[in-house]
């Protein structure tokens, strides 16, 4: 068993053997460990891969970039994911225009690491999950893992890709175990967690675990619940959704952030979007996301701003009756 | 105030103190070659424009071919560039085909970035340019980048570690084989991005050349009303490297110059901050009507025009002639016309929708 947090460190140092060229970029990343005590030792594994920065998230990040055109394959770890608005200049508009912009010259293999969450009582600018503000810069992959090996397999695919991706990894999540599967995940596949024939439940990150505990309260009430974790948020997986969404002709969006022009939006809208998938709909979407305020610090008002599995259940439960 | 003074009097006396008397004149001819074809490809991209034929907007660098043409000329084979929007001139005397550059303008596929970047984005990685950032400021990370890149290929780790607890500032201090410069005016030297990027480029011992190219104006915003200090190169004491103002007008001065920075560079000492003091003859970009600055003080830097100071100057210390100087005028602009007009008979070569949905991502096989 190893946790998510392990599973990161363990992505960094698998990549770093392979590969003097990926190196770790960040505040606190080394001797302290990394802020969320990621990184650990790491920096006595790989003495010339891992990098103290000063305060300068829009500073180093651009240097990343400009080392990753290079030949480079540079991971930055950004402390908060909420500090996304210093990063946005040298993400936006360069890493994801690079390839496009140079003709394909050039292209820009930097992996992001973003930290993000509720839960953990930082307040409004330290707890947001700010993926729905990427979602629309064309040449940026995202991805969000919910489990150990997902986060390993997805880590490690996010540095060998020659595009820059964001990684997205819940604060919430540190601490949840499994093992490693042997079955290495790509960038763009969705995963079906598990199989019912009433409804596809469709979520990413922490949401996922409030999706299988509202699947597991649906089915108490003889409903049985597809759960799919997007896993990769940018490019979607629409195949596996579409698909997933015939079967049972109803679904449900769960996600953390609020629902406005977010990834839950996408999956409806590429849901939507399809004839086929469309004409299968028995009822509407149902889309289920966290409160539309910043997140408040007060830790019983904080956790009302995310989803939770009761209210879920009987949402989907009011929806597949009407 | 004693620099801005500097720059704001006009040059009255002769270039003194170049380095004209160490050059033959074949060195010597190649450098005017490269400002005629800088003034030739901008005079040509003006003309385009008025007449139609191109898109889009651009920003020409006339009067500052002194700036340009004299930091690619010192600079050697590796040296990497990350210019500005206004990056013709450092684009053509990084040694780019004048036929790309105008295909560029085109949007035509044969541009250096097949058409998709246009007059402010040229990148050449057979030239070691990295092609501009057209947001202001933002290209100075970029190449700050790319000497960590070079350093981190000639000696790994030192400068950067974490693993042990000595300050890297006190690292003994490596030689290493190429540089990379960082161009940008006067107007983004109040970028938080740029400072950001000279205190880590200083902690770490980079090899980067902060290179200003101080035109006096951002946009329409002089540089006198919108920069605390004195000067730009003032600014390199707080970072703890060498800062310098020079006379972006002559030639000789500024190879002369970023030469220097470049030894101190390449030695391991770390970044080095050379502001080049020059002028935008033209307005910011073609819409602009130059309401913000008078005829006078245009026409003073008119009268330095750092080509005609450069051709006066060679026929003086008798390299070359005058007549050999409009030979070398007349064949420079039929040999930018030609670039052109081929260009134009090209332009319709585009790439196809599908092809540029095709260019968003790289693929696997772009880099193993």
């Amino acid at each position: 068993m190893i946790t998510f947090r392990e599973a990161i460190k363990k992505a960094l140092s698998d990549e770093m053997s392979l590969d003097s060229q990926v190196v770790l970029l960040g505040e606190d990343v080394g001797v302290y460990g990394g802020c969320f005590k990621v990184t650990g030792d790491l920096y006595k594994e790989h003495p010339n891969q891992v990098i103290d920065t000063p305060v300068s998230e829009e500073g180093f990040t651009g240097m990343a970039v400009g080392s990753a055109m290079m030949g480079m394959r540079p991971v930055v770890e950004i402390m908060y994911a909420d500090f996304f608005t210093l990063i946005f200049d040298p993400i936006v508009n360069h890493a994801a225009k690079t390839h496009f912009m140079s003709g394909g010259q050039f292209c820009c293999p930097i992996t992001v690491r973003l930290p993000e969450g509720s839960g953990t009582g930082h307040g409004a600018q330290h707890t947001q999950s700010p993926e729905a503000l990427f979602q629309n810069s064309a040449g940026l992959k995202m991805v969000a893992p919910s489990c150990p090996s997902d986060a390993y397999h997805l880590l490690r695919a996010s540095i060998r890709d020659n595009n820059p991706v964001l990684f997205f990894e819940h604060k919430m999540l540190y601490f949840v175990e499994g093992e490693i599967s042997k079955e290495p995940l790509e960038i763009g596949k969705a995963k079906v967690l598990r199989e019912g024939k009433d409804i596809t439940i469709i979520s990413y990150s922490r949401a996922v675990h409030t999706a299988l505990e509202t699947a597991n309260l649906l089915e108490k009430d003889n409903i049985f619940a597809t759960v799919i974790d997007l896993c990769t948020l940018k490019p979607l997986d629409c195949t596996t959704i579409r698909q997933e969404v015939k079967k049972t002709g109803r679904v449900a969006i769960i996600q953390d952030p609020n629902g406005v022009g977010g990834i839950g939006a996408q999956v409806c809208s590429e849901i939507c979007s399809d004839m086929t998938t469309f004409k299968s709909l028995k009822s509407p979407v149902v889309q289920i996301g966290g409160k539309c305020t910043p997140v408040p610090f007060s830790k019983d008002l904080e956790k009302t701003t995310v989803p939770n599995a009761l209210d879920c259940a009987s949402k989907i439960a009011t929806a597949i009756k009407a | 105030m004693l620099l801005w003074n500097l720059c704001r009097n006009p040059y009255k006396e002769p270039l003194k103190g170049t380095v004209l008397s160490a050059m033959n004149k074949e060195s010597s001819l190649d450098i005017l070659r490269l400002m005629l074809d800088s003034r030739f490809f901008e005079e040509k991209t003006e003309e385009l424009f008025k007449a139609g034929l191109i898109h889009g907007t651009t920003h020409l660098a006339n009067g500052q071919e002194a700036a340009q043409a004299g930091l690619c000329y010192a600079l050697e084979d590796g040296d990497w560039i990350v210019p500005t929007h206004r990056c013709h001139g450092f684009t053509i005397c990084r040694g780019s085909d004048p036929y790309a550059m105008f295909s560029e303008m085109f949007g035509s596929i044969h541009g250096l970035a097949k058409g998709l970047g246009g007059s402010m984005h040229m990148p050449d990685s057979s030239h070691w340019n990295l092609g501009s950032s057209a947001v202001v400021g933002s290209g100075v990370p970029l190449a700050t980048g790319i000497a960590f890149w070079n350093k981190f290929q000639s000696v790994g780790n030192a400068g950067f570690a974490t693993s042990s607890f000595a300050n890297p500032k006190n690292y003994p201090q490596k030689p290493v084989k190429n540089i990379s410069v960082a161009i940008f005016g006067d107007g983004a030297s109040s970028r938080g991005s740029v400072h950001e990027s000279m205190n880590l480029a200083s902690i770490w011992k980079l090899p980067v050349l902060f290179y200003c190219e101080n035109n006096q104006y951002g946009m329409s915003a002089s540089s006198d009303k919108m920069i605390s200090s004195s000067s730009v190169a003032s600014r390199a004491m707080a970072y703890e490297m060498p800062g310098e103002t020079i006379d972006g007008n002559d030639v000789l001065k500024v190879i002369a110059a970023v030469k220097k920075a470049c030894s101190y560079i390449k030695a391991g000492h770390g970044p080095y901050l050379l502001e080049v003091m020059t002028y935008r003859t033209k307005g910011h970009s073609k819409s602009d009507r130059r309401l913000y600055r008078t005829e006078a003080e245009e026409k003073m830097w008119l009268d330095r025009d750092p080509i005609k100071l450069y051709e006066k100057k060679l026929v003086e210390e008798g390299l070359c002639t005058q007549e050999e100087i409009e030979n070398l005028e007349i064949q420079r602009k039929e040999y930018i016309d030609q670039k052109a007009q081929k260009a134009l008979l090209d332009s319709k070569d585009r790439l196809s929708e599908c092809d540029v949905e095709e260019m968003v991502y790289a693929t696997k096989e772009d880099r193993e």
